[in-house]
């Protein structure tokens, strides 16, 4: 195995001891990409081996530095992984610290086969992982001191980076790591009972909390190096646009301006970069480039129109996701006995709180990316072939990013491809590209527009007798490497996840989807096809269940099928934990009840609204949950109570990216605004289904739920139903 | 190009920069102080916040022209302040954070609040906090975390 | 009669006259139509500034200020505070400084701050108040003001009305219909008429 570069961490150590890192990325295929939840029951590819010492370094003061593969964005991952193989690991939880791995073959997601982070999969699918690296790293101490003591391995024990021998000997870590660094890692060990865990399933507070709040935690933004410039980009106001008239002498004659030039950008589109001494500068510069743009032939996205349009869409059936049974009811049975419903949803923006950023160096022979990166492996390959390099001629850091909800997780890497072409002309200088708040907010990239048009037939007992559902809107994954893997039919799967997979017992049940083509870039947003195919069903099972004059959580245990139980275990604990709040609402308060399974987690909420000042107030949210088993239970608190209030960026008023004649209409804050503290739940209570299950994921399951509940406690207060988000008059 | 002197944390700085640039930006780029965010530059979200003169204040839209002698606190000085240490111990023992990059900027406000108020209600808190963004939505563990510090300083 | 007291009776007589025939005149000033209607008018100019954004947004009913000219609601959920200067965390002189920042878009002046509710110019439900409203409330204040002419003429946030500043965009904020010297003389006219104020809405 070749021996790639070291991460350039200045802790001073040996290459050897650290880190061997397999250079075999070059040809950038990638291997077993299981996104397709089903297709995880089927037998996995054979196991790798992980090296311990890519992942463990034991420092000689006793000091345990754990490497996560994965992007730390908000989600806690980087203190539960190590969590996880410092329990299995024995080791003194009070040396750990935690940082972010670079771009290698050896920290891919052991199921997607590339380095990323996103499907709410950091636990699902690592939690296996790092239990055998700490197992094994173990094992190789317990090795090492059991040779050195001459008695056998099962005669010791361990306990907080010491190991125990039989005759009363103990040795550090720290003292036996330079030895168990020459043991072969075994290839099996078994792991802990869960009943042994120390670490796991308890509440275990950040490892980056304190630097988070004091100001000396390091986002990508933040990087300095010697002899930095600063980049901005000019982007066409509408997608594959380019310069037809570029005046720059005003911003070029600004001192500290270093370079202006055009670059490629995404949609085939043409950009012009300005390079500075500092951002101001940029900025400056940039604000004084006259560009006249070309933007004929374009298409130019307007929703109106693509309102107008997806509506007639929706009335003809589409691709389809699901065929079963048959739809007579809807033919024979009376208009009064049905639901007809349009439900439409707005283009939304992720614009986390850290602006779009990559820095790159770049020598001619080799590369260096610092990024706050969801996809370390796609980035890692788009910077070598914008360089003409191998992937393994780039280093690639992992930097600490400023939230994400996706938005760091771009299949073409357009970002990483920008800053890799500025530094290509800057052969030598390090390059940081900044998007700004504005770039970012009409930069594109978003969570689709969709119409979805519902028919249903209601049976006589209150259930749905028939269920024709349409959907229209923007495929995420078509002409990216997830096509061929989760396009079937024609349907894009995380365009109808959330209905096609429903739990609801639904036998005369039809679903299509209409992927039309749209000048607009996009990608997944925080729960992707759950974000609004969530707010479908869950305001439509209401529905159903107030015409059945049936309590909401009563309907919902009636109508969910065998498939269904955890849902209805999470109902049930939401029901207990919430009954008595819900039995004192106050005058003007109402309940709003919702559940959903997304991402192998299933969630249930109860929130208690009242309308003030023309907004909903949230007053608290009762939430229940089964992740199998929770490794952090503090994480996963924290995932649920800041995740809804994410959540319901679906219905502050502003919280819609629109087009007119191919313009983004908003460009900051101002125009597309996030919820702030007032549109928040004031309280929310988490409670976790105990559970011995393999751990599933937290990220993603939070967001879906929220705006239907909402949504259902409105219906309550003002008797009407809600169709389309974001919710701007009540 | 002007030179402008600054009070940073209590110790003297001298910049000279564009009078036109952003305090943020001297923080940030001149003087290193990364802990001061940029999270929108128009004075929506809050990252940006510092104590002016002991005023919670948006640095992204101060040009340094207009700072004169007010002495600046950022979060990388809050610390020193016996409330500012307070709301730090708080977020930490609340593990308020997610991704923390706005955080700066919430205990910025934060301390301008328990400095004026130091009993505040939840409504003090909606008020003073409401125009601070957390894009992870972390808003119920701050209000948690600032009812610890107040009562930690009471 | 003698014709001593006689005499001193004439010259009673024609003093008395002569001295009401002032105080006819002085009357006749401000309660002719010439002087009311001089004083109205001026009043109207006022109020055409009073009611212009850059004033108006600041004369609010609601515990808020507004912005713009479409005078729409004062983003990012700044509020009045107790003293109109905001709250904790989030002052008026959070954003705002003692001069306009055209580089960033946010204007200033010193001791940036909402009028008292007393000094509202529009109802709850941000619809201008009618001239005789306004015009009565700032009669009935203007002590409170340190009077109102003086007011008009030195405070330095009415003297910012005039000189606005330029939003982040570039482009120079829309200024009230009248300059600030137009602004003064109207005020003046309209005081030394007795603060008239018209009768209907």
């Amino acid at each position: 195995m070749a021996v790639a570069s070291v991460i350039s961490k200045e802790s001073g150590l040996s290459r050897r001891s650290f880190l061997r890192v397999s250079a075999t990325a070059a040809g950038g295929l990638i291997v077993s990409l299981y996104l397709d939840s089903s297709l995880l029951a089927q037998p996995k590819p054979p196991a790798k081996i992980y090296p311990p010492d890519a992942f463990v370094h034991i420092k000689s003061d006793g000091g345990i530095i754990i490497q996560v593969n994965r992007l730390e964005f908000g989600q806690g991952v980087q203190t539960s992984l190590p969590m996880v193989l410092a329990d299995e690991m024995d080791a003194d939880w009070s040396r750990v610290v935690a940082e972010l791995a670079p771009a290698a073959d050896v920290y891919k997601d052991p199921v997607f086969g590339i380095q990323m982070v996103g499907g709410s999969g950091s636990i699902a699918h690592s939690f296996q992982q790092y239990r055998e690296l700490g197992a094994k790293t173990r094992a190789m101490l317990v090795a090492a001191a059991s040779e050195k003591w001459q008695v056998r391995p099962e005669q010791c024990r361990t306990e907080d980076s010491v190991v125990h021998g039989p005759g009363g000997q103990s040795a550090t870590y720290a003292s036996l790591a330079e030895a168990a660094a020459h043991i072969r890692v075994p290839e099996n060990v078994p792991l802990k009972n869960p009943r042994d865990f120390r670490l796991i399933g308890k509440d275990t507070r950040r490892l980056d909390g304190r630097a988070k709040c004091d100001g000396s935690l390091k986002f990508g933004l933040d990087l300095d190096l010697p002899g930095m410039k600063v980049a901005l980009v000019a982007h066409p106001p509408v997608f594959g646009g380019s310069p037809k008239t570029l005046d720059d002498k005003q911003a070029r004659s600004m001192p500290g301006v270093v370079d202006i030039f055009e670059i490629p950008t995404l949609r085939k589109g043409t950009a012009v970069a300005v390079v500075a001494d500092k951002f101001w500068t940029a900025k400056q510069a940039r604000d004084r480039l006259q560009v006249d743009w070309e933007l004929t032939g374009l298409g130019k996205p307007d929703t109106t129109q693509l309102s107008q349009d997806y509506r007639k869409i929706a009335a003809t059936p589409g691709n389809v996701a699901v065929s079963r049974g048959d739809l007579k009811a809807l033919e024979t049975s009376n208009p009064a006995d049905q639901i007809v419903a349009e439900y439409e949803f707005p283009y939304l923006a992720h614009t986390p709180m850290e602006p779009l950023n990559t820095t790159v160096r770049f020598d001619g022979d080799r590369a260096e990316v610092w990024a706050p990166s969801q996809f370390q492996t796609f980035d890692q390959m788009a910077v070598a072939e914008v360089l003409g390099l191998t992937p393994d001629r780039v280093t690639f850091h992992t930097e600490m990013a400023g939230g994400g909800f996706g938005r760091r997780a771009v299949p073409d890497s357009h970002v990483q491809r920008e800053a890799a072409v500025i530094a290509k002309r800057l052969q030598g200088t390090p390059v940081k590209l900044i998007w700004t708040r504005e770039d970012d907010v009409q930069g594109g990239y978003y969570r689709p527009m969709y119409v979805h048009r519902v028919e249903i037939a209601v049976g006589p007992d209150g259930l749905p007798a028939a269920w024709r559902h349409v959907i229209v809107g923007q495929s995420i994954v078509a002409d990216t490497p997830f096509a061929a893997m989760l396009i079937k039919n024609g349907v894009d799967e995380t365009v109808v996840e959330g209905i096609a997979d429903t739990h609801y017992e639904i036998e005369n049940f039809h679903v299509s989807a209409h992927q039309p083509t749209v000048n607009v870039p996009v990608l997944w947003w925080r729960s992707v096809g759950n974000t609004h195919t969530a707010f479908v069903m869950e305001t439509l099972v209401d529905e159903l269940a107030a015409r059945a004059k049936s309590d909401p959580i009563v309907y919902r245990r009636k109508l969910l099928n065998p498939e269904g139980k955890n849902l209805i275990a999470v109902l049930d604990l939401m029901d207990e934990k919430s009954a008595g709040w819900r039995k004192n609402l106050s005058q003007g308060h109402a309940v709003g009840v919702a559940c959903h399974e997304c991402f192998g987690t299933s969630v249930a909420c109860a929130v208690d609204v009242s309308i003030e000042n023309q907004r909903p107030k949230v007053h608290r949210a009762t939430v229940a949950v089964d992740c199998g088993r929770a490794v952090n239970p503090l994480t996963v608190e924290s995932q649920f109570q800041a995740g809804m209030s994410f959540g319901l960026s679906q219905i502050v008023p502003r919280g819609a990216i629109t087009f007119k004649d191919g313009y983004v209409e908003q460009n900051n804050f101002d125009g597309y605004t996030p919820p702030y503290i007032a549109d928040a739940p004031t309280a929310v209570d988490v409670h976790i289904v105990p559970s011995d299950a393999a751990p599933s994921g937290c990220g993603e399951p939070p967001v879906p739920v929220i705006s239907p509940a909402v949504a259902n406690a409105l219906s309550h207060l003002t008797g009407k139903r809600y169709r389309s988000l974001p919710l701007t008059v009540l | 190009m002007q030179t402008y002197k600054l009070t940073v944390n209590g110790q003297s700085k001298e910049v000279n920069v564009d009078p036109s640039t952003p305090l943020l930006w001297v923080l940030r780029e001149e003087l290193k102080m990364t802990g001061t965010k940029y999270g929108c530059g128009i004075s929506a979200c809050g990252a940006c916040t510092v104590h002016l003169a002991g005023i919670a204040t948006r640095s992204c839209v101060v040009p340094i022209s207009l700072v004169g002698g007010r002495p600046i606190v950022t979060i990388e000085g809050i610390g020193e302040d016996r409330a500012g240490r307070a709301v730090q111990d708080a977020w930490v023992s609340e593990d308020v954070v997610q991704c923390g990059y706005c955080q700066s900027g919430q205990i910025m406000a934060a301390v301008a609040l328990l400095k004026s108020i130091p009993k505040p209600t939840d409504a003090n808190i909606e008020a003073s906090m409401g125009g601070n963004l957390c894009r992870c939505g972390t808003y119920v563990r701050i209000r948690k975390a600032i009812m610890t510090a107040s009562q930690k300083l009471a | 009669m003698t014709s001593t007291l006689r005499r001193t009776s004439v010259i009673f007589l024609i003093a008395t006259a002569w001295l009401s025939t002032r105080a006819a005149v002085a009357q006749d000033t401000a309660t002719t139509p010439g002087g009311q209607q001089a004083g109205l008018a001026a009043w109207q100019q006022v109020y055409s500034v009073l009611t212009h954004p850059r004033c108006i947004n600041c004369h609010t009913a609601t515990n808020y200020p507004e912005q713009g000219d479409d005078r729409h609601r004062h983003l990012f959920n700044v509020v009045r505070g107790p003293g109109g200067k905001g709250v904790p965390g989030l002052n008026c002189a959070t954003c705002h400084q003692g001069e306009n920042a055209d580089s960033t878009g946010v204007p200033g002046a010193h001791n940036w701050h909402l009028a008292p509710l007393s000094m509202k110019w529009q109802d709850i439900r941000d619809k201008i108040l009618p001239s005789a409203e306004i015009c009565r409330s700032v009669s009935e204040h203007s002590k409170e003001a340190g009077g109102v002419l003086r007011h008009h003429q030195q405070e330095p946030l009415v003297l910012w009305a005039f000189q606005p500043g330029r939003r982040r965009d570039g482009t120079e904020r829309s200024l009230p219909p009248l300059t600030h010297e137009q602004f003064v003389a109207a005020t003046r006219t309209w005081v030394e008429a007795g603060m008239p104020c018209p009768s209907n809405p």
